[in-house]
């Protein structure tokens, strides 16, 4: 058994945090299903205090969890052969994230090509558009649902447009980022990661803008509004959520970064974090394209 | 060089290298990141919910067991339906698989753990949770879940209970767990496998796993995608399943089953993996057709992204859609019967024996190809609008869930519970387990045929009395096959108390790395990866 070159590949002794993410997922999911029951139901109950303590958990078991593992690879007890395990685990996570978006756009295209001309009488529904809502007209964006909720049309043009532009720079700069980092130009690095920072932001606040636009009296454009409003709130909504969690993974690589971590060959959080960041640009090009656009 | 050499020098590898101890007490479970300790735990989850899902389902033919309302009300016995088919699936199949692959593929594939083992331990820890909030649910005001485990809008949206929400974020961590668990299994398979072990000469078993591991990162998401979109329907005013706001209870559907497709194959592909490791060890041959085997099942896997709609035939879909899926859903049938000739052309003028593991492949055979032709007989768009709805789907699916993806999980627990415990299990009470179980799931499920085909809904506490005499005898069959799992535990028990000491090997046309390491496998098996030309000689 002559395999002593062969790395050897690190398998970490027990670990408590995945025990105690368990228990946060737990406090999150119980707590969750009690908010929204009783937010249905109007009466107030325990269920969010109890989802904010299964956040707060999730945070801690992920700091300490993500220590335990920065702290191994600086140690390094990594090989490349786990680096691997981390990339290929990492790209999964990104394709099944894909694949949830892939649910919303699907619902998206079915209302769009199927449900909505169908309710206005298309295909053989004379049926359906006459028996259920003879005044329907089928239309797309949906301004008038229906069962009459009316609401406006969010235009591509203006802050929408805006956002495309500084999203699609930012990730040419968490590309340059990436670059810098390779051929070991630490100051450019925290340039260009800072400005892909930003930018991320910068983005959000727009984005917070875009809704009190929408939810104002003028637009009238809620959630609620018939299956135009769910599906812009809900796609745009999740897509936000994804540039919120590629924010701090970025924020959290910049003070790795300060703190003098990384090196050209070894950096596969930062890579990680870089990919996430290219993954929800791509998602907001689709989005753009099939929610504001067209 | 001996196996038995090997043996040695690995074990005492294990003895030189490593650095953490088995620990004792709660702690070792709550804490491991070891996939020995983590697939026991998985076995173990799957059998308990098999149980309590059984017991569920004793009631609901205790309700059966003759016409008129006895024993349950309506309201509750839609509950027993819904919470039995959400912890079988979910809770029994899926675990016990996940199981086998965190025991199974380091050891086939020479690895040292699974690739992630502190995420290993995470994805099995957060299952318990989500089915005590699921289970939780039934001693709620409002009642468990009362939809159908399809959860078809609008029951599930606007005629649903005050527990829906409790559903939705159970089911959410049930996919955050198969995610976090395929993620694994793909990483490891793809990252982990022993210099010199390709892909086309990987265990015909971590083939299945690797492919169906790939269908669970491609849909769960969906899954996820699905309940969210009810979950703001329910509670936030949306009306993604609703026509009134420009939506489509049908759209439901449609998203439901590009999940559900794949993941009834995701339930039967380690099946096909397990039988096809268990039948060449007891023919003493190889297995016929490895590269066919290993095409047939990647093309069953892409052939489940566009067969879904064959749920939906009687929602009204355009000609066009209905042609289209019956067409798509007949070509399954080459593939798989690729499969069923190979098993058939492995044990054919092999040196068979009929140990407990190899009856159980075999009936696995006969029976789930029972199940399979009545799913062509179902993806026939003109038949399929009598079968609909019917005892007959009721049976249909019960013959792969069952008598396919049961049997084939005590069949690999029988066949690796030498490996796991140190003791060759008892071979008398196993086949008892076994003939009680053949008869009595045959007395269960081949009669809701002909009840399907004559008419009876299912989900329906109540008949019409010409439905009686069949029923009694599916009750009877129903209590008969629930008391037999009662002798597997007794197995198991007996096995892992003492019994004949199991040497490395017992069986003997058993092939694989799995069969070089001692019984009991020890703690931490291929700290190295193993040579595998010196294993082979």
């Amino acid at each position: 058994m002559t395999t002593k070159e062969y790395e050897m590949y690190y398998v970490p002794s027990q670990s408590r945090w995945p025990i105690i993410g368990a228990v946060a997922l737990f406090m999150i999911a119980f707590g969750a299903a009690h908010y929204v029951t009783d937010l249905k139901d109007d009466v107030s109950g325990y269920g969010g205090y109890l989802l904010l303590a299964g956040i707060a958990l999730v945070i801690f078991m992920l700091v300490g969890w993500f220590r335990n593992v920065i702290n191994e690879s600086m140690m390094g007890k990594y090989s490349h052969q786990m680096d691997n395990s981390f990339r290929q685990g990492m790209s999964w996570f990104i394709f099944s994230e894909v694949m949830f978006f892939a649910a919303f756009f699907g619902a998206l295209l079915y209302i769009r090509t199927f449900s909505v001309p169908w309710l206005g009488g298309a295909g053989n529904n004379a049926m359906t558009g006459a028996v259920l809502w003879p005044d329907f007209i089928a239309s797309w964006p949906l301004l008038k649902a229906p069962d009459g909720t009316e609401t406006t049309n969010m235009g591509w043009y203006g802050l929408p447009l805006i956002n495309t532009v500084l999203l699609l720079t930012s990730s040419i700069t968490a590309h340059f980022a990436h670059v810098a980092l390779e051929q070991n130009k630490r100051p450019q690095l925290k340039a260009w990661l800072g400005l892909t920072i930003i930018l991320g932001l910068v983005f959000l606040f727009l984005q917070v803008q875009e809704y009190a636009h929408g939810y104002s009296d003028e637009m009238q454009l809620y959630l609620t509004s018939g299956v135009y409003g769910n599906t812009f709130y809900m796609l745009t909504g999740f897509h936000g959520m994804h540039v919120t969690l590629g924010c701090i993974m970025l924020i959290v690589m910049f003070f790795r970064i300060l703190k003098g971590h990384f090196t050209p060959e070894n950096h596969f959080a930062f890579q990680a974090a870089s990919w996430y960041w290219h993954f929800v640009d791509v998602v907001w090009v689709i989005l753009f394209v099939f929610v504001y656009i067209l | 060089m001996t196996t038995e050499t090997i043996n040695e020098s690995l074990v005492d590898d294990h003895h030189g290298d490593s650095h953490d101890h088995k620990m004792t007490g709660i702690t070792r479970w709550l804490y491991t990141t070891n996939h020995k300790d983590i697939g026991t735990l998985y076995l173990w989850f799957s059998f308990i919910m098999l149980l309590t899902g059984g017991a569920l389902a004793m009631v609901i033919r205790a309700e059966l067991f003759q016409p008129g309302l006895q024993i349950v009300e309506p309201d509750f016995f839609n509950q027993l339906t819904t919470v039995h088919g959400l912890i079988m699936v979910f809770g029994a199949i899926m675990p016990a698989f996940t199981g086998f692959a965190n025991w199974m593929l380091p050891m086939m594939i020479g690895a040292p753990d699974m690739a992630l083992p502190r995420m290993n331990n995470w994805s099995f820890w957060i299952l318990p949770f989500a089915f005590a909030i699921l289970i939780g649910s039934f001693f709620m005001e409002s009642g468990a879940p009362n939809f159908g485990w399809t959860f078809y809008a609008p029951l599930s949206t606007t005629y649903s209970n005050g527990s829906t929400a409790f559903f939705v974020f159970a089911v959410h961590i049930m996919g955050i767990s198969s995610i976090m668990g395929a993620i694994n299994i793909v990483v490891t398979i793809m990252n982990l496998r022993a210099p010199g072990m390709t892909y086309m000469k990987m265990p015909l078993f971590v083939w299945t796993f690797f492919i169906t591991a790939y269908l669970l990162i491609a849909v769960m998401p969906v899954l996820a995608g699905v309940v969210t979109m009810l979950l703001t329907d329910t509670y936030f005013g949306t009306s993604f399943f609703d026509a009134a706001g420009g939506g489509d209870p049908v759209m439901f559907q449609h998203i439901f089953w590009f999940f559900g497709h794949p993941e009834v194959y995701i339930m039967i592909l380690p099946a096909f993996g397990i039988v096809s490791t268990i039948i060449p060890a007891f023919s003493r041959k190889k297995l016929f057709g490895y590269s066919s085997m290993v095409y047939a099942t990647s093309s069953i896997a892409l052939l489940s992204f566009i067969v879904w709609a064959h749920h939906m035939f009687t929602t009204g879909m355009p000609l066009f859609g209905e042609l289209f899926f019956m067409y798509c859903t007949m070509l399954i049938a080459v593939p798989t019967g690729v499969k069923v000739f190979n098993w058939v052309a492995t044990m054919w003028r092999g040196s068979m024996s009929f140990e407990t593991p190899m009856l159980f492949s075999i009936a696995f055979v006969i029976l789930f190809t029972i199940g399979g032709f009545s799913g062509l007989m179902l993806a026939l768009t003109p038949v399929d609008f009598q079968y609909h709805d019917t005892y007959f789907v009721v049976a249909h699916f019960h013959y792969v869930l069952v008598t396919g993806s049961l049997f084939s999980i005590y069949a690999g627990a029988y066949f690796w519970l030498p490996k796991w415990t140190g003791h060759m299990y008892n071979e008398s009470l196993a086949k008892w387990h076994f003939w009680c179980s053949l008869i009595s799931v045959n007395l269960l499920f081949f009669p809701m045929h002909f009840l399907g085909l004559a008419g009876m809904p299912r989900r329906i506490p109540d008949y019409a009395l010409q439905f009686a005499d069949f029923n009694k005898w599916v009750s009877i069959g129903g209590f008969a096959f629930g008391l037999s799992q009662l002798i597997f535990l007794a197995v198991v028990i007996k096995c892992i108390r003492g019994g004949e000491k199991a040497p490395a090997k017992p069986w003997d046309g058993a092939e694989g790395l799995e069969w070089t390491v001692a019984s009991p496998a020890p703690y931490h098996t291929f700290s190295t990866p193993p040579n595998l030309d010196e294993v082979k000689s």
